[in-house]
């Protein structure tokens, strides 16, 4: 390499040149083009999605017949459409899947109304958030499920522990959405409501409350899961319905099969109650112009 | 000389910091005439926006009180309309919805206050934006809306703290000849916070110029120049005589202040 004129500008020059072109000469620089993806067409994805399910089910039907996988442990595909069958004609699948649903929505309702207004309610006295906050925060770091026993012993083993679970993990996640929302509040929007002569309830009912609107929302989705899994537990633990219970039922009598259609089916439950959550979140949304 | 509007008498204000009390604001005194208009100037940290949040009544004076139409005014909200330098339009509500928010919390019934506010943003320029939300407004229409938002409030007296900041110098512009003709035809006492001179040497009747360390008026200047102004009015001997000493009390260098005020 040689430098062609003495400034150091010309030399840092010449240096960078050499780095790209690496021995190419001078003047000359590598072709390169964006990198473009191609997309196939729809109906190929969808058709390679379908593949692999079937895939996956046919090597897991053909491998327990054979005896590669031990159909006592993992059951296989056949096994477990046949006990499906069974399980919605005969068996208690609506009542299973009533119970454990309205464990779920309840808790959910519940959770999320009164965290919300414990987390809007910091808004009204600093004091009373700085007092109050150590202990929400406690309850963050608490893992609810560990209350799960005790929940169960102190509201019995029907439908209410089972939506007090559920709440127990939800309310916590929506109160401190919520109160981050109250946080993030600009202080000259209150400026602005409190120079127009607005008294402290009109600046929470037309500032705090909009505003913190869409936090509150931005948590459904994760919620729904949430009291899904507490109402689930719930069941683990003590039930004579629900979803949980098949589970556990079945695990405990070595009925696989039916563990997978129990699961299969809170699968389904837990997709429906999400893109119900998912679309309710969306008209929200729409609704507060956020 | 017409009825005083606001009487700032002896206004001042103390911060404790760990250092000791700062003082924000020296004991301040203004008086401002009814149906003026008056300019606030002077570089940032001058306590501009202390002053007007006294007034508005959103900050307690260390000392010294606040009349407003000679009643002490000290310390209560709802007598003045407020213009912060931010819009702080509300996004969940729509244009109209926006400019009547003062209305709105003073109990006037919702009906009344939007067939009152109708005609007006159709005759301020905000006219085919009634019904949309403020996101989809430039900034020069939201400073717009904000403004009628403060004029529909309903008080005799608003105070318009930078509005126009933020927005570019060609928007700016056309935001002060819209604000002179608002002025012109509600006749409201306006007190006015820039830092741009021109621009206050071009709206007022009178400026007051501030300093730093603590707050307070260092000079009252009254601008004699006739209305209704034009743009050339910027290149008269008086308005560069004001300029020049409004340029000097503030301390930027007089010999390059041409370029100081394009920046500014």
């Amino acid at each position: 390499m040689t430098v062609h004129d003495g400034s150091t500008a010309g030399a840092l020059a010449e240096i960078r040149f050499a780095e790209q072109t690496e021995g190419a000469k001078p003047g000359a620089r590598a072709v390169r083009r964006l990198p473009v993806q191609k997309d196939w067409p729809l109906r190929a994805l969808v058709a390679a999605q379908v593949g692999i399910l079937i895939g996956v089910l046919s090597m897991w039907e053909i491998g327990a017949r054979t005896g590669w996988i031990d159909a006592f442990f993992w059951s296989y595909p056949s096994a477990i459409a046949q006990t499906m069958a069974i399980f919605f004609t005969t068996g208690d699948a609506w009542t299973d899947i009533s119970f454990t649903f309205r464990s779920t929505i309840f808790g959910f309702l519940l959770g999320t109304t009164t965290g919300s207004l414990l987390g809007l309610s910091f808004w009204w006295s600093r004091n009373y958030a700085t007092i109050v906050q150590p202990y929400v925060i406690c309850l963050e770091s608490i893992p609810k499920l560990a209350l799960a026993p005790l929940i169960i012993l102190v509201f019995g083993i029907g439908l209410v522990s089972k939506v007090a679970v559920a709440t127990a993990l939800t309310l916590v996640v929506s109160t401190l959405t919520a109160y981050a929302g109250v946080k993030a509040l600009d202080p000259d929007g209150e400026k602005l409501f409190y120079s127009l002569g607005a008294t402290r309830m009109q600046v929470f009912r037309k500032l705090v409350v909009p505003f913190c609107l869409p936090w509150i929302i931005s948590v459904l989705r994760v919620n729904i899961g949430l009291a899904l899994t507490g109402a689930i537990v719930g069941e683990f633990i003590a039930s004579q319905h629900g979803l949980g219970r098949a589970i556990l039922y079945a695990g405990q009598t070595y009925d696989i099969a039916l563990v997978w259609v129990a699961v299969l089916v809170l699968s389904t439950l837990a997709m429906v109650m999400y893109a119900t959550v998912s679309w309710l979140e969306g008209m929200l949304r729409k609704g507060v112009r956020q | 000389m017409s009825q005083t509007k606001l009487c700032v008498e002896n206004v001042s204000m103390m911060f404790p910091t760990p250092a000791g009390p700062f003082a924000a604001l020296a004991p301040v005194t203004l008086a401002i005439p009814q149906g003026r208009f008056v300019s606030l100037i002077g570089p940032s940290g001058c306590g501009k926006s202390t002053i007007f949040n006294i007034i508005a009544g959103l900050l307690e004076p260390t000392g010294g009180r606040v009349l407003i139409d000679g009643m002490d005014a000290t310390g209560t909200i709802g007598r003045v309309g407020y213009m912060l330098q931010k819009d702080l339009l509300l996004p969940w509500r729509t244009v109209l919805d926006n400019v009547i928010l003062g209305m709105e919390i003073q109990a006037v019934p919702l009906r009344i206050a939007r067939e009152r506010a109708l005609p007006l943003l159709q005759r301020y320029g905000l006219a085919g934006f009634e019904y949309l939300y403020p996101s989809s407004l430039s900034g020069g229409m939201r400073q717009r809306a904000a403004l009628l938002r403060t004029l529909l409030f309903d008080t005799d007296l608003i105070l318009l703290d930078e509005p126009f900041g933020a927005l570019d110098a060609q928007t700016k512009l056309q935001m002060q000849e819209w604000l002179m003709r608002l002025w012109s035809d509600f006749g409201k006492t306006v007190l006015f916070v820039t830092h741009d001179v021109e621009e206050a040497i071009y709206l007022s009747d009178e400026l007051h110029v501030m300093g730093t360390r603590p707050g307070r008026i260092i000079a009252t200047i009254p601008v004699n120049l006739p209305r209704p102004r034009v743009r050339t009015s910027a290149l008269t001997p008086e308005f560069l005589a004001i300029k020049e000493r409004c340029l000097q009390l503030l301390d930027v260098n007089p010999t390059g202040s041409e370029r100081v005020n394009e920046a500014a």
